[in-house]
């Protein structure tokens, strides 16, 4: 038992944030979005969780509760065994090292007015990490190697760099603090698709290098996603859907939005597409202010039945570690 | 299949502070009735400006140098851009979709509106004719509640249905063509998935040819019968989908069908970064990322498109 806490990084227990919209003066609550409503999963050490869905659906919000920028409404996060869920923000601080974050665009997450090297370095000062001046410099230059960047550029300014040299600044800042994960939210969505595979290559290699370090993956691009993760997590309107290794998922699709998201995908190979039958969902995402009683997917669901509208289906194994919330399956 | 659009030897080149940007260097490329064609390439390798160029909506500094557009019988570009004649295409026998709906809309104006200002003033319907017509082509398209809706203002949509209208005004004059600029790009899965075969379905059902701008491979290999593969401002590569990906010959075509994620199979990378095309030398663009290269890639002028068999054509000295 105590082994396999040991294993576990990051414990997400019943998760809720519910974000609430207010409407006048007074700021009156008039409603609340579910982003989140209810999940839980675990990230093993050094596996990547891949967290797929549609705009809209929380993947976001899951990350950012697990880096505890947002206070949760209900559930726990528990990292390396320490529960998070309400710590005071001062006792925090020094535990984000441990979880870095890296974003979308690499154009507004690095600051403008500082250079790369001081912004690598960043974290070993905030962190008190390095002791003296040539300890900081040595891991700068170790840190910009790693991410196959020069370290002669460390002056530069971030407007000098390229989308997908900026994406490793983000990656080398986020390994300055030595984290035991690293929360990736859309790395390679804003990049070219040469510079994808370039930054996919490097995060594999960095995980060579390190078998500790763990990945959470968010991203919409189901491909991606299952490319990179050991196990994937979809999710739908602030709830799983079904959680399965990135294997099983693709030759053992049990749940009926996770079938539709993986038709969704064109795939890049025109014999392939030639025979293959898309299905093709109806209508719109529903808006999670306003979210469809019992399974949030049924208005949508090709074998939806009357009961689909009144049960919340729970997630429930289905051997394996494959779990999945429908109860037609 | 008779040729409905035949674009030789287009450059569209912009003048700008820092140096001559060749963002279309001499690009030839033909399109048949009612054929879905692809034209794939990585962000700045020039592929929008072609189109816009086809369309005359060039941009200042931007000009387009030389090169033809034969289109019906006619060169475009021996139209002003500003003509009567020019005008009479846009929108009416060639048509675009772009990438972000919510900046081709106006914002100030119903959607109705705008719908019957293109029926009026392309096939001078009278406003009541014009409406019907619109509701028609709307409903074919799939937008829910269309008697209330009609009279809405394009913020009141969704992005999913934005694009719809977009799509539904693009159709509107039955066009010759429709040039879908990276049409479902900024869309969810699913949402991308019913546009594309809602899409796919108008083109072949009215026999209209598509040219679908994109750098989603898996779209080409889903909806196109030919691909044209842009590097730098040049085409690189042109063929059917099938010549492409079962023996894809240039470098930077087998490259970029290796970026691609597959489960199970590893990826391998392009190093580098594709060109500035500020001032690049006149040595094959893909040179400097080039696996492949020699003295002569070092030292000849950038190759032009040679025909090797079927429709296959590349552009690469070590093909033989």
């Amino acid at each position: 038992m105590n082994q396999s806490q040991n294993n576990v990084v990051l414990e997400v227990k019943n998760l809720k944030m519910y974000f609430p919209v207010t409407k006048g003066l007074l700021r009156k609550k008039v409603a609340e979005v579910k982003a989140v409503d209810g999940i839980s999963f675990e990230v093993k050490k050094g596996e990547t969780l891949g967290l797929v869905g549609e705009s809209g659906c929380g993947k976001t919000t899951v990350g950012r509760c697990s880096q505890r920028l947002y206070k949760p409404t209900d559930g726990q996060i528990i990292l390396n065994g320490e529960d998070i869920t309400y710590m005071e923000e001062d006792k925090i601080r020094p535990l984000r090292r441990k979880m870095a974050l890296i974003f979308q665009d690499p154009y507004s997450s690095l600051n403008p007015r500082m250079n790369a090297g001081s912004i690598v370095g960043e974290p070993l000062v905030i962190h008190r990490l390095t002791k003296t001046k040539k300890e900081y410099n040595e891991r700068v230059k170790e840190l910009f190697m790693m991410v196959g960047l020069n370290p002669g550029m460390a002056d530069r300014f971030p407007h000098e760099f390229s989308g997908g040299q900026r994406q490793r600044l983000s990656i080398a800042r986020a390994l300055a603090g030595d984290p035991s994960l690293i929360i990736l939210d859309e790395p390679i969505s804003a990049l070219d698709v040469s510079i994808q595979a370039q930054i996919l290559t490097l995060l594999q290699e960095l995980q060579c290098k390190n078998p500790e370090l763990t990945y959470m993956f968010i991203s919409h691009d189901l491909l991606t996603v299952q490319y990179i993760s050991t196990r994937v997590v979809v999710m739908y309107l602030g709830r799983i859907m079904e959680v399965a290794n990135s294997r099983e998922l693709y030759d053992n699709t049990l749940h009926p939005y996770s079938k539709a998201l993986l038709s969704a995908v064109p795939i890049p190979d025109p014999h392939i597409e030639e025979t293959r039958e898309r299905i093709i969902l109806k209508g719109e995402v529903p808006s999670p202010l306003n979210p469809p009683s019992g399974c949030p997917f049924h208005p949508r669901c090709p074998i939806a039945t009357e009961e689909c509208s009144q049960i919340v289906p729970p997630l429930r194994d289905v051997g394996g570690s494959h779990q999945v919330a429908c109860i037609k399956v | 299949m008779t040729t409905l659009l035949k674009v030789e030897n287009l450059r569209t080149y912009f003048k700008t502070e820092r140096g001559l940007v060749k963002a279309v260097n001499d690009v030839s490329y033909d399109i048949k009735e009612g054929e879905i064609i692809g034209l794939v390439g990585e962000s700045g390798c020039g592929k929008s400006v072609s189109q816009l160029s086809i369309m005359q909506l060039i941009p200042k500094p931007g000009e387009i140098v030389s090169g033809s557009v034969i289109f019906e019988g006619q060169d475009l570009l021996k139209y002003s851009a500003n003509g009567p004649e020019m005008r009479a295409v846009r929108g009416a026998k060639i048509s675009m979709i772009f990438q972000e709906p919510m900046t081709s809309l106006n914002p100030a104006l119903k959607i109705s509106t705008q719908m019957i200002e293109i029926l009026e003033l392309h096939l001078k319907m009278d406003r009541n004719e014009a409406r019907e017509r619109s509701m028609e082509q709307l409903k074919l398209i799939g937008i829910p509640d269309l008697e209330r809706r009609f009279d809405d203002y394009p913020h009141q949509f969704s992005g999913g249905m934005r694009q719809r209208v977009m799509v539904a005004m693009a159709m509107l004059c039955k066009p010759k063509l429709i040039i879908a600029d990276e049409a479902t790009t900024a869309l969810d899965a699913t949402i991308q998935a019913q546009m594309l075969e809602l899409m796919n379905e108008l083109v072949v059902k009215n026999k209209t040819a598509m040219t679908m701008v994109t750098h989603n491979l898996g779209v080409v290999a889903r909806y196109a019968r030919r691909v044209n593969i842009m590097y730098a401002g040049m085409i690189v590569e042109s063929g059917t989908v099938k010549e492409i990906w079962d023996n894809p010959r240039h470098p930077y075509t087998i490259a970029l069908l290796n970026c691609v994620p597959k489960l199970g199979k590893k990826l391998v990378p392009i190093y580098g970064a594709p060109p500035s095309l500020i001032n690049n030398p006149s040595t094959c663009p893909f040179l400097p990322r080039c696996r492949f290269q020699t003295d002569v890639c070092r030292n000849e002028p950038a190759p032009k498109l040679r025909h090797l068999q079927g429709e296959h054509y590349v552009a690469c000295h070590m093909v033989s």
